[in-house]
């Protein structure tokens, strides 16, 4: 850096960003080292609000665990679930009918098109731009939610999928409603779009702001959209495809400036892409049964799996060890935003204070999740 | 997959002694010594630029922690890489200065499995405070803690 001889003596501060502050989405903290206003070091500190989840998950039974990973990243709930309930089947190896598979995907591809719109949301408000696109989001978000609310009796803790299916059929008047949201979808994306993506602050805000390199990116072991904006075509339903994945056409969306920009349009990339998934979904769903019988008292034999899903965030993952009792010996969560947040001081040093706030909104955390 | 990066294994570290456990998820079992060696030669010689996951289990006999990678290039499914601990004195090498993104998390399994990782360029407690008693993951922690809540060292 560049530095004027003015014969004043300097030296850097450090200052505390969090617990309690608006941008950190939680309580969150960022040990700040400052030389004026430009970012020397930052040391992320976290885990204000860890439960020890891995601890209860191994107290429970395989099935109370399901309502505990609603908890995790409390916005994607059935994302959450589904990742769970398939390490779970995995592990026992339990067929999952068409329908449910079918009913899956649709419930999670609506919690990527939540996700990502809450994520936007929130970075603007970031950026300043207090809490009118957030509304924005948030609208599109209500009809999706109370969706959810039909088929599982509520609306963000949804605790709806089971191993070897889910918990209930689509009620009566589901479907109807489905295709209304989802046929509505496409304009309310292009909505976003007009507002946010040509907006001159969005871009002085945004461009070239938290460069991320795409050798980096995989070092530090990113994902989701993070490692996508980057330039890495990398996504688990494409690589690893799981549940029925494979019979959807959809395109993975990559971006190459690396940027908090990028990040934005990967984001904007993905709904398109869901509610082109949710569109196929719709004409291809079957009729059937949405769950198999298990035993009253569920043992799965003994070993480990480890199994992983694209969530909207990056990759979850659940690795079970069973002992072939009730409940698990090892229940670990390979949580995708405790691990983005790594690269975090890296993607810091060198920006202004305001900038942190903006690259951390892009990270997309959720602090149920970096904290367990 | 496993079965094959296993045998190029043996075949380029001689010295080394591997075990290949077939199971559910197939596993290379690696000596805790080794385990560096067997890490640089993974990602420089075969492609896995990518660590996903780090988990520490405790078992009655041992400890275990459980690697899982990727080839971003090749697109692979996970190889599982395994190294045992001693129950008196866990201590594994870091692979941090192979892969940073090692970094947190094996902070997070020495904050909550008390296994030391040596050669780690910050290894502290991550979720839990500093001057917190115990590790919880241990299957002999007691679920009330060693101290009552309030009664805790400050950080």
């Amino acid at each position: 850096m560049q530095r004027v001889e003015t014969g004043l003596r300097t030296e850097t501060i450090t200052v505390n960003m969090g617990p309690q502050h608006p941008s950190t989405h939680g309580v969150f903290r960022m040990i700040v080292t400052l030389d004026g206003e430009t970012i020397v070091d930052l040391e992320p500190v976290m885990g204000y609000l860890h439960r020890c989840q891995e601890k209860i998950g191994e107290r429970n039974t395989y099935l109370q665990n399901i309502p505990y990973t609603d908890r995790l990243d409390y916005i994607c709930s059935m994302s959450n679930n589904m990742a769970y309930v398939m390490a779970v089947e995995k592990l026992a190896q339990i067929e999952v009918p068409e329908r449910a598979e079918y009913i899956r995907i649709i419930m999670v591809e609506l919690t990527r098109i939540v996700n990502h719109a809450v994520a936007i949301g929130a970075l603007l408000n970031d950026l300043g731009c207090f809490f009118t696109p957030m509304l924005y989001a948030l609208e599109e978000r209500e009809r999706i939610l109370d969706l959810f609310e039909m088929a599982s009796g509520s609306r963000m803790m949804c605790n709806y999928m089971r191993f070897g299916g889910v918990r209930y059929d689509l009620p009566p008047g589901f479907m109807p409603e489905l295709k209304s949201v989802v046929a509505a979808l496409p304009a309310f994306i292009d909505e976003f779009e007009r507002l946010l993506t040509e907006n001159e602050i969005v871009l002085a805000r945004c461009q070239n702001v938290g460069v991320l390199p795409p050798d980096m990116a995989i070092a530090y072991s990113c994902t989701g959209p993070l490692l996508r904006a980057s330039g890495v075509n990398y996504d688990i339903r494409k690589v690893d495809s799981y549940s029925i994945y494979d019979r959807f056409d959809f395109d993975v969306v990559t971006e190459t400036n690396c940027d908090v920009y990028d990040r934005y349009l990967v984001r904007i990339g993905e709904m398109r892409q869901s509610v082109r998934i949710l569109e196929q979904a719709l004409e291809q769903i079957p009729e059937g049964e949405v769950s198999v019988k298990l035993p009253r008292v569920f043992k799965p034999p003994e070993g480990d799996v480890y199994h992983r899903i694209e969530s909207p965030k990056g990759e979850l993952g659940f690795y079970l060890v069973s002992d072939g009792g009730t409940n698990p010996y090892r229940y670990k969560i390979r949580s995708p935003t405790f691990i983005n947040l790594t690269v975090l001081p890296e993607l810091c040093k060198g920006h202004k204070v305001a900038d942190v706030v903006a690259i951390l909104g892009s990270i997309d955390i959720v602090l149920g999740e970096v904290d367990r | 997959m496993s079965r094959e990066i296993y045998e190029r294994l043996v075949e380029a570290l001689p010295e080394a002694s591997f075990e290949y456990l077939e199971e559910k998820d197939p596993a290379i079992s690696v000596k805790t010594d080794d385990l560096f060696e067997v890490a640089r030669y993974l990602k420089e010689d075969q492609g896995f630029d990518y660590l996903s996951a780090v988990t520490g289990v405790d078992y009655p006999d041992r400890f275990e922690v459980v690697y899982h990678l990727y080839s971003m290039k090749k697109g692979t499914r996970p190889l599982t890489l395994k190294v045992s601990a001693s129950k008196e004195e866990p201590e594994v090498p870091s692979v941090t200065p192979i892969w940073p993104g090692a970094n947190f998390q094996e902070r997070e399994v020495y904050d909550l499995m008390g296994i030391r990782f040596v050669g780690h360029p910050d290894l502290k407690r991550i979720l839990l405070w500093e001057g917190y008693k115990g590790h919880p993951l241990r299957k002999d922690f007691p679920l009330e803690g060693y101290q009552a809540i309030g009664q805790e060292e400050p950080s």
